[in-house]
C-alpha cells in the first residue's frame, strides 16, 4: 500500500505534457496585450526622455501611495465582513453577502461619479447636512477621494474569494485548536487567519493591480496616477507609442506585486482532512450589533450611494422618454458576454491553475505569474492590443462575440485564477492520490474528485469575472460586435452628454443582475 | 455524478464559443459609421437615414477618440467606411496616417470654406462655441470678463474651472498660439496655473460643478447646457456667457465627417455625408441637440447667439489638428501633469 502510494505521488508530481502546453497555451494569449505594449513602445524615440520625466515620476509616486492605501484598506475591510457574513450568527447574513459583493459591478465612472455627486461640493451629504450649519465638506478631490472611491469598489475581490474559502475551509483544525484550550480570538488568529492567507493574497493581489491600471475613478477625482497619463498620451496627443512608453512601468510594478505577493505565499498548504463539514457557526454575542452596523455602514457607502444617485437621476429628470427602449436588447447582450467570459475564463484558466497548485515548480510559477499580465495594462491597451491582432492576423474574428468574450477573458482571467488556484491549495492532495492509486486516471481524479471539491472556488472566480466583465467598458466598445449594446455602454452613452435619466435603468438593471449572480452563487456553495 | 455532468457540459461549451468565433463575423456589405457622438443625440437621426435611403447602416457609437485610435490599429482592415466625430486631434491622427480620402467637391461646397478640410478630407457638420458657464447665483453676467484672456486676473484665483484633457480646451491653446504667439501663450497659460483653476476629467462635471458652486465660472463648449436645462429644468444654476466677437476664447468648433481611404461602400458613404448636410438633418441639430447648423439658409436655434454675429477669431480649424505643441506647452506650464 505504502509503495502504491509513493508510486502515485510521484507521478502526480510530473506534470503531464498536455497540462504544461494547455498552461503555455492560455499564457500566450494572455501576454498579448504587454507583447504589444513593449513592442509599441520600441517605437518611441524619446523611451528614457518620457520615463524619467518629472511627471511621470511624480505620477509613479502617487500610483505606489494609492495602490498601497487601497490594498491595505480593502484587506481590513474585506476580511471582517467575510468572517461575519460567513460564519456568525449575524443577522441577515445572506442579504449583506449579495448587498456587499455589489459594488464591484458598479463601472468606475459611475462609481467617480457618484462619489462626486454624493461627497462633493453641493452634492446629496453636503445637502443633508446643510440645515446641521455644515456649509462645506472636506474636499473629496485628489489622493483621499482616489482612496475611498477605489477601496470602495474593489474590495469585494478579497470578500468573495475569502467567503468562498470560508464555506470549503476543514473545522477540524479550528476544533484542535479549542481542544486545546485556545479561545476564540486565538484560534481566530492561530488557524483560521493563516487558513484565510491564500484567499486573501490572492484578492489583495487584484486589488494591488486593479488599483494600478484604473481610470475611471481616479480621473474624475483627480488623482493623476501613471494610467491617466497613459489616456492622456492615447486620446490628445494620439501618441500610440508614447502611450506604450508609459504603460511600462505599470508592468514593472506589477512584477514587483507578483513578487511581494510570492513571498508571503510561503510554502505552506492549508487543507484538513479528505472530508469537509460545515463549520461551527461563531456566536457574536455583544458584537452583534457593532458588525451589523459595520456590514450596514460598508454596504451604504458602497451599494447605497450609487443607488440613491441612480434612484435621484431618475426622479429629479425632465427627459424620461425613450428611456426603455432596447434596453431589454442590452441587458440579454450583457448577461451573455459576462457570462460566456466567466465561463471561458474559468475554463482557460483551469490548467495554468492546476499546473500552480499540484506540480510546483519555475514552469508552473511563470504561466502563472504571467497570467496576471491582463490585470496590471490599462484597458484601453489591451482593447487596442486586441483590436490589432485581430485586424492583423485574424480578420474573421473582428467585431464578434467571440472576440469579445477572448477580450475579456484575457483581461479577467486572474481573477478567476486566484480563486481556482486558492480552491486547489485548499484540497488534500492525498484525496487524489488515494484515487489514483485505487486504478482512476488523471481525468477521472480530476472529474471525480478534484473538481467538485474546487467547485465554491471556481464559482467565486466565475462570479469575479462576471461581474467585472458586465460593466467594463473600452474593451466593449472597441470589441464587440457592431451594434452589440450593453448596458456598461448605454450607461456611458447617456451619462456623458448628461441623459441622466437615460443612464437610471440600465445602472439598475446592470445592478440587478449583478446581485442575481451573486444570489446564484450562493445556492451553489450552499449545495457543495 | 452531477458534478461530472457540469464540468463535461462545460467541456461542451468550448466548441460553442468556437462556433461564437466564427458565426457573428464575416463580410458585411451595409454601410458602417464609427459615430463619435452620443447615442442619445444622434442615433435618431441616423436611424432616419437609413429609413429615407434604404442604405442599411450598422453604427459603432463610442468616444471620437477612442474610435479614431481604433481605427489606426485595424489598419486597411477596418470595418469602418464613415468616421462621424467630434475631436480635431483625431481628425489630425487620421490624417497624419493617411487614412482619409478626398471627399467629392460638391459636398464640401455645401459647407463655408472656414467649416471644411482645405485638402477636403473632412466637412463640418455642425458646430460648437467655446463659452464662459456661470452660476447665476455667484455671478452676475454683467461684470463678467468678455475676453478669455482675462480670466487670470486676481479677482479669478480659484474660482475658474477648465478641462484641460478634451473637447477644446487643447484647440483653444492652439488657437492662442496661433493669434497672439508661443511666448504670449506661454506666459497666459502660466498666469492661469498661477490663478488655480480646478481642472475637471469632462464637460459634465465641469457644469455640474459650476452649478453646484464648486467653481463659480467654467470654460466649455456652448451646447451642454441645454441638455442640464432640458434635464434639470429651469433652474438650474448655470448659464452661457458668450466672448465679444472676435475673441480667441469664443473659438469655434466642428463635429465632422470623413470617409475613410479604407472604405468599401464608398457610394453609400457619400450619401449619408450629404444628407448629414441636407436641410432635414442641418435642422434636427438645430432642434434636437442645440449646435449651429452649418449649411446657409437654415437658422440657428434662437436660444443661441446668431452665427452671423458670433464672428469667431480668424483661425483655420485645420490648423488645429496638430495638438501636440499644445500638449507640450499645457504640461511645461502645470495646466497638464
Amino acid at each position: 500500500m505504502a509503495l502504491a502510494l509513493a508510486q502515485a505521488r510521484d507521478r502526480l508530481n510530473r506534470a503531464p505534457l498536455i497540462l504544461l502546453a494547455l498552461a503555455a497555451l492560455v499564457t500566450a494569449a494572455v501576454l498579448m496585450p504587454p507583447v504589444y505594449l513593449v513592442w509599441r513602445a520600441t517605437e518611441s524615440s524619446a523611451i528614457w526622455e518620457h520615463l524619467s520625466d518629472e511627471s511621470t515620476l511624480r505620477a509613479l509616486g502617487r500610483t505606489l501611495l494609492l495602490t498601497a492605501s487601497v490594498t491595505a484598506t480593502c484587506i481590513a475591510l474585506a476580511v471582517p465582513l467575510a468572517w461575519l457574513t460567513g460564519r456568525t450568527d449575524l443577522p441577515l447574513r445572506r442579504f449583506w453577502t449579495v448587498l456587499l459583493a455589489l459594488p464591484l459591478a458598479v463601472p468606475s465612472f459611475v462609481g467617480g461619479f457618484v462619489m462626486v455627486s454624493a461627497l462633493g461640493p453641493g452634492g446629496l451629504v453636503q445637502d443633508l447636512l446643510a440645515p446641521l450649519g455644515v456649509d462645506r465638506l472636506p474636499s473629496i478631490f485628489g489622493f483621499w477621494g482616489a482612496w475611498i472611491t477605489l477601496s470602495v469598489v474593489s474590495y469585494p475581490y478579497i470578500f468573495l474569494q475569502v467567503r468562498a474559502s470560508l464555506s470549503r475551509s476543514d473545522p477540524s483544525l479550528e476544533e484542535a485548536a479549542r481542544g486545546l484550550g485556545n479561545g476564540s480570538w486565538r484560534t481566530f488568529w492561530r488557524v483560521n487567519l493563516p487558513q484565510m492567507r491564500p484567499p486573501i493574497a490572492a484578492g489583495a493581489l487584484l486589488v494591488a493591480l486593479y488599483s494600478i491600471s484604473e481610470f475611471g475613478a481616479v480621473s474624475m477625482l483627480r488623482y493623476d496616477t501613471l494610467t491617466p497619463l497613459v489616456y492622456l498620451q492615447y486620446t490628445t496627443s494620439f501618441d500610440r507609442a508614447a502611450a506604450a512608453v508609459l504603460g511600462l512601468p505599470l508592468i514593472a510594478l506589477a512584477v514587483l506585486i507578483l513578487g511581494l505577493e510570492g513571498m508571503t505565499r510561503g510554502r505552506a498548504h492549508y487543507y484538513g482532512g479528505a472530508q469537509p463539514r460545515p463549520a461551527r457557526t461563531m456566536e457574536l454575542g455583544s458584537w452583534r450589533w457593532p458588525g451589523f452596523a459595520f456590514c450596514a455602514l460598508v454596504a451604504l457607502l458602497g451599494v447605497g450611494l450609487p443607488v440613491a444617485v441612480i434612484l435621484y437621476w431618475l426622479v429629479s429628470g425632465l427627459s424620461a422618454e425613450g428611456t426603455t427602449s432596447f434596453l431589454a436588447a442590452a441587458a440579454v447582450n450583457s448577461t451573455l458576454a459576462a457570462a460566456l467570459a466567466a465561463l471561458a475564463a474559468a475554463i482557460a484558466c483551469l490548467p495554468v491553475a492546476y499546473l500552480s497548485a499540484r506540480h510546483a515548480g519555475r514552469l508552473a510559477s511563470f504561466f502563472e505569474k504571467a497570467s496576471y499580465a491582463g490585470q496590471s495594462i490599462p484597458a484601453i491597451t489591451i482593447a487596442l492590443a486586441l483590436v490589432f491582432f485581430a485586424a492583423t492576423y485574424a480578420t474573421p474574428l473582428q467585431r464578434t462575440l467571440g472576440l469579445l468574450v477572448f477580450a475579456y477573458t484575457v483581461r479577467f482571467l486572474p481573477e478567476a485564477l486566484g480563486a481556482i488556484r486558492g480552491a486547489l491549495l485548499q484540497l488534500n492532495p492525498n484525496t487524489e492520490e488515494a484515487a489514483r492509486s485505487l486504478g482512476a486516471g488523471p481525468l477521472k481524479t480530476f472529474a471525480r474528485i478534484t473538481a467538485p471539491q474546487a467547485l465554491p472556488g471556481v464559482f467565486a472566480g466565475m462570479l469575479l469575472v462576471f461581474l467585472t466583465a458586465i460593466k467594463e467598458l473600452p474593451i466593449t466598445i472597441l470589441l464587440s460586435p457592431i451594434g452589440f449594446d450593453t448596458l456598461a455602454t448605454e450607461i456611458w452613452s447617456a451619462t456623458s452628454e448628461a441623459f441622466f435619466t437615460r443612464a437610471a435603468l440600465p445602472s439598475l438593471t446592470l445592478l440587478l443582475i449583478s446581485a442575481f449572480a451573486v444570489l446564484i452563487m450562493l445556492r451553489r456553495e450552499r449545495l457543495t | 455524478m452531477r458534478r461530472t455532468s457540469l464540468l463535461a457540459s462545460a467541456l461542451a461549451l468550448m466548441p460553442l464559443a468556437a462556433v461564437l468565433l466564427t458565426a457573428c463575423g464575416g463580410g458585411d456589405d451595409r454601410l458602417t459609421i464609427y459615430a463619435g457622438r452620443s447615442k442619445n443625440l444622434v442615433q435618431p437621426l441616423l436611424e432616419q437615414f437609413s429609413e429615407d435611403t434604404g442604405i442599411s447602416i450598422r453604427v459603432l457609437y463610442g468616444d471620437s477618440t477612442d474610435l479614431a485610435l481604433g481605427i489606426l490599429e485595424e489598419g486597411q482592415n477596418s470595418p469602418a467606411d464613415v468616421y462621424y466625430g467630434q475631436d480635431v486631434g483625431a481628425l489630425g491622427a487620421l490624417k497624419a496616417a493617411g487614412r482619409l480620402s478626398e471627399l467629392p467637391s460638391a459636398l464640401l461646397a455645401k459647407v463655408d470654406p472656414a467649416f471644411r478640410s482645405p485638402d477636403g478630407l473632412w466637412v463640418g457638420i455642425s458646430g460648437r462655441q467655446r463659452v464662459i458657464v456661470y452660476n447665476t447665483d455667484a455671478v452676475d453676467p454683467a461684470e463678467l470678463p468678455s475676453s478669455i484672456l482675462d480670466y487670470t486676473a486676481p479677482a479669478w484665483e480659484g474660482r475658474f474651472g477648465i478641462v484641460p484633457r478634451s473637447d477644446g480646451f487643447p484647440e483653444f491653446v492652439t488657437a492662442l498660439r496661433l493669434l497672439k504667439g508661443e511666448e504670449f501663450a506661454r506666459r497666459w497659460l502660466e498666469d492661469l496655473d498661477a490663478n488655480d483653476p480646478t481642472a475637471y476629467a469632462n464637460n459634465i462635471a465641469a457644469i455640474q460643478a459650476v452649478a453646484n458652486g464648486e467653481v463659480d465660472v467654467a470654460f466649455l463648449n456652448h451646447y451642454y447646457l441645454f441638455r442640464f436645462l432640458e434635464e434639470r429644468g429651469e433652474d438650474f444654476k448655470a448659464r452661457n456667457y458668450y466672448f465679444a466677437a472676435g475673441d480667441v476664447g469664443g473659438l469655434f468648433l466642428v463635429a465632422s465627417a470623413s470617409i475613410l481611404d479604407s472604405a468599401r461602400q464608398r457610394e453609400d458613404a457619400e450619401r449619408f455625408i450629404e444628407y448629414l448636410l441636407s436641410a432635414e438633418a442641418q435642422q434636427y441639430f438645430t432642434d434636437e441637440t442645440h449646435e449651429y447648423p452649418l449649411v446657409p439658409g437654415i437658422a440657428a436655434d434662437p436660444g443661441l447667439q446668431p452665427l452671423s454675429q458670433i464672428d469667431p477669431p480668424q483661425i483655420d480649424l485645420s490648423d488645429l489638428t496638430d495638438l501636440r505643441g499644445s500638449l507640450d506647452l499645457m504640461r511645461q506650464t502645470g495646466i497638464l501633469p
